[in-house]
């Protein structure tokens, strides 16, 4: 390593793994129902792709966790965003496409899609 | 990318309760479960809390799984990691409150902590260079050899008001800057790092080396370029295995990077670093007899002056500095001199890490702020005394340092107060004794360990402690004098006003303070021949209450001695005869005592 830039470069790529870690609490909580009954409908790809988004895309202070079963079993996958001071939305029948534009445009353009929230999906 | 980081610690505290059999379960069990892709398994240095390890920490959740065994692993993994459901059943009971989890930081153990030194230690993966580099690792070295000048460097220090944490508090600007002027013309410098951590009890640096190696090494390069030197040293302990294997890897890897060798960051300096290993010499961590050893010589101090700035390794300029004083630097270049003076008290900055040990709930590792009490770090965080004891006195300091009584509970732990109330920062171990600890057997504890210690090149630590030695012993054996006292006293200021190094200045003081504080015991030792806190096996005398006594027999099956027999005497209301001790058999060891259902069994 000869150059400042390298050295930024290799903390740039490393903090969003490491910023895991961080002791302070989130303020984006992106939570997936990943009980037996998310899991067998799908859950576990929506979990990942949410989490390579998050990651790629570098959103700050966003953690992506799972969680048990919500008791909706017949609308999983389920994804929960959390945010501090707004109503928690629920997004229900998910899929790795759908969660990708909820990353675009719930998490990075602050608007929620509403098309697949439980209200509307249940209309 | 993963989703999810289990950390599993692989400090030397849960390595030895087995921590590595937890991270090839959960290798093992992620793997299994089809997850490897998705959680990564980490294994960092030490958070702290030994008594509970071996630990495990999952984020993005913040859970923190204590004394794990590799059978819950298997359930961790299926429940936790693939079904997202915590097991709150084998998360440390602090954590959790009326059902609700709690996060690590809101538990009476880090609530009152400020990790500054141990910042990175439970978080990175010490073994890596990319996740210290995540962490700001290394911008502190980048900012230094681009932005700032050596003395500008000296001065952020200075303001910072940083003083040496090895145990004597000398300020680490003022050192520096004696080590870059006092010889201008210098061919060549060295800068070195004691890790000789060597007071029984304390484990702060071995700590800091094994979960975050790497910022030794830039606060080394750091110094280097402000004193002007290029190769630095890290005397380590050769009883730290794991510490030195981290030490190398991480050496290895700044080297790899360019971070450690010629033209660094393209800015024309050079800095290298090598390990040498300590045999275990406690006067190897005197920075005259630590330059000693690593110049291959044997390990013994030498006067100063001339002082290390002037004539240190190999006779050349050296700046030589503890491993906690070296974690604190790459923080305050980061955060600025303002940041760091903004912790502590007037004279005394920034935290301080303590090795909690003895009779304490919570044994491991703690940073406080300089000033916390010594209550707060006892009770709220070290979670007082086990089994309802009573706190009598607090051992800093180790071997060079002193007692603090009750009565100075509320005293703010700085380096001067406790200079003040006769004891000493040291390196850092606290060890908390009970109601049960005799404090005449503890000064001779720490007497034999510096009679063993001492290397024998000046008269009065070499014969002086042995003395000591002899007459504690003395004392302790119920043969003392109250002229022993005087005697005792009057030989312990002789030997601090005239030992060659620091091991013998301060070898006295744990006779000294217990002297000052418990008179009262060593009188009762003396005097009534009698050891308060029934330590002393001489003056100890078990016996048995026959009129308690139901005559099972009990006491005389465990007895190691023989020394128990029955009487012929039957009290009122019992069936057999009564047991008695014969004292002149009796080896006191308590076995009897611990035996008896009937407290029958007294010692005095």
């Amino acid at each position: 390593m000869k150059s400042l830039e390298e050295l930024k470069a290799i903390r740039d790529k490393m903090q969003g793994q490491v910023g895991l870690r961080a002791e302070s609490e989130a303020s984006t909580r992106v939570v997936v129902g990943m009980a037996t009954c998310g899991i067998a409908s799908g859950a576990r790809p929506v979990l990942t792709a949410l989490a390579d988004a998050v990651a790629e895309k570098k959103i700050p202070d966003c953690a992506v966790t799972q969680t048990g079963c919500i008791g909706l079993c017949q609308y999983e996958p389920i994804v929960e965003v959390i945010q501090p001071g707004k109503e928690k939305v629920t997004y229900i029948k998910m899929t790795p496409e759908k969660a990708l534009e909820i990353v675009d445009k719930h998490l990075i353009r602050g608007q929620v899609v509403s098309e697949y929230t439980i209200g509307n999906q249940l209309k | 990318m993963y989703r999810s980081h289990v950390l599993v610690c692989g400090g030397t505290g849960c390595t030895s309760s087995g921590s590595q059999a937890i991270i090839d379960k959960f290798e093992a069990e992620i793997e299994k479960n089809g997850l490897k892709d998705e959680v990564a398994v980490v294994r960092t240095g030490c958070h702290g809390l030994c008594a509970l390890g071996p630990i495990v920490l999952i984020y993005p959740e913040g859970s923190f799984y204590s004394m794990v065994k590799v059978d819950d692993v298997a359930e961790i993994v299926s429940e936790h990691l693939l079904k997202g459901r915590v097991v709150t059943r084998l998360l440390y009971e602090e954590t959790v409150k009326e059902e609700e989890v709690i996060p690590l930081v809101e538990t009476g153990f880090y609530k009152k902590q400020k990790r500054v030194a141990l910042r990175n230690c439970g978080v990175i993966n010490p073994e890596n260079i990319d996740e210290y580099i995540a962490v700001d690792g290394y911008q502190a070295l980048a900012k230094v050899l681009t932005e700032m000048t050596p003395e500008q460097v000296i001065d952020t220090l200075l303001a910072a008001g940083l003083r040496g944490r090895g145990g004597a508090g000398f300020p680490t600007g003022q050192k520096w800057k004696l080590a870059r002027t006092l010889v201008p013309d210098a061919d060549q410098k060295y800068v070195c790092c004691n890790a000789d951590e060597g007071d029984p009890g304390a484990f702060m640096d071995r700590s800091v080396l094994e979960g975050d190696p790497h910022v030794v090494l830039e606060a080394m390069a750091i110094a280097g370029y402000t004193i002007g030197a290029n190769q630095g040293y890290i005397y380590v302990r050769a009883e730290y295995p794991i510490a030195i294997q981290r030490l190398q890897i991480a050496i290895d890897q700044a080297r790899a990077y360019g971070l450690l060798g010629k033209d660094i960051f393209g800015t024309g300096f050079d800095f290298d670093i090598d390990l040498r290993f300590g045999a275990g010499a406690f006067v190897c961590g005197e920075e005259t007899a630590l330059m000693t050893s690593i110049e291959g010589n044997r390990g013994e101090p030498r006067p100063r002056p001339p002082f290390p700035a002037v004539k240190g390794l190999f006779a050349k300029p050296t700046v030589l500095n503890n491993v906690e004083t070296y974690a604190n630097i790459p923080r305050i270049i980061l955060n600025g001199a303002e940041w760091f003076a903004s912790m502590g008290t007037e004279k005394s900055k920034g935290t301080k890490v303590f090795a909690l040990g003895g009779k304490i709930n919570n044994t491991g590792l703690v940073e406080v702020p300089m000033g916390t009490t010594l209550r707060e770090v006892i009770e709220d965080i070290g979670g007082g005394i086990p089994n309802g004891k009573k706190f009598k006195a607090a051992q800093t300091g180790g071997p060079s340092g002193g007692c603090i009584p009750a009565e100075h509970f509320d005293i703010p732990i700085d380096y001067d107060n406790l200079i003040s109330i006769g004891s000493m920062m040291g390196s850092g171990g606290l060890i908390v004794m009970d109601e049960d600890n005799c404090m005449v057997d503890i000064a001779k504890f720490f007497l034999e360990f510096t009679v063993d210690e001492s290397c024998g090149k000046c008269t009065p630590c070499r014969i002086g402690t042995k003395r000591l030695y002899e007459t504690l012993d003395k004392i302790t054996k119920g043969k003392g004098t109250l002229e022993d006292l005087d005697k005792l006293e009057e030989l312990c200021y002789y030997i601090k006003a005239n030992s060659l190094c620091g091991l013998g200045q301060t070898a006295p003081n744990p006779v000294l303070s217990t002297l000052r504080y418990f008179k009262d015991e060593y009188i009762a030792h003396v005097v009534e021949k009698r050891c308060p806190a029934g330590v002393c096996k001489d003056l100890l005398n078990f016996s048995i209450d026959k009129e308690k006594c139901i005559g099972c027999g009990m006491c005389a099956k465990q007895c190691p001695a023989g020394a128990i027999s029955k009487t012929d005497y039957i009290a009122p209301g019992k069936k057999l005869p009564a047991m008695a001790i014969d004292s002149s058999k009796c080896v006191k060891c308590g076995a009897c005592m611990a035996t008896c259902k009937f407290s029958a069994i007294s010692k005095k």
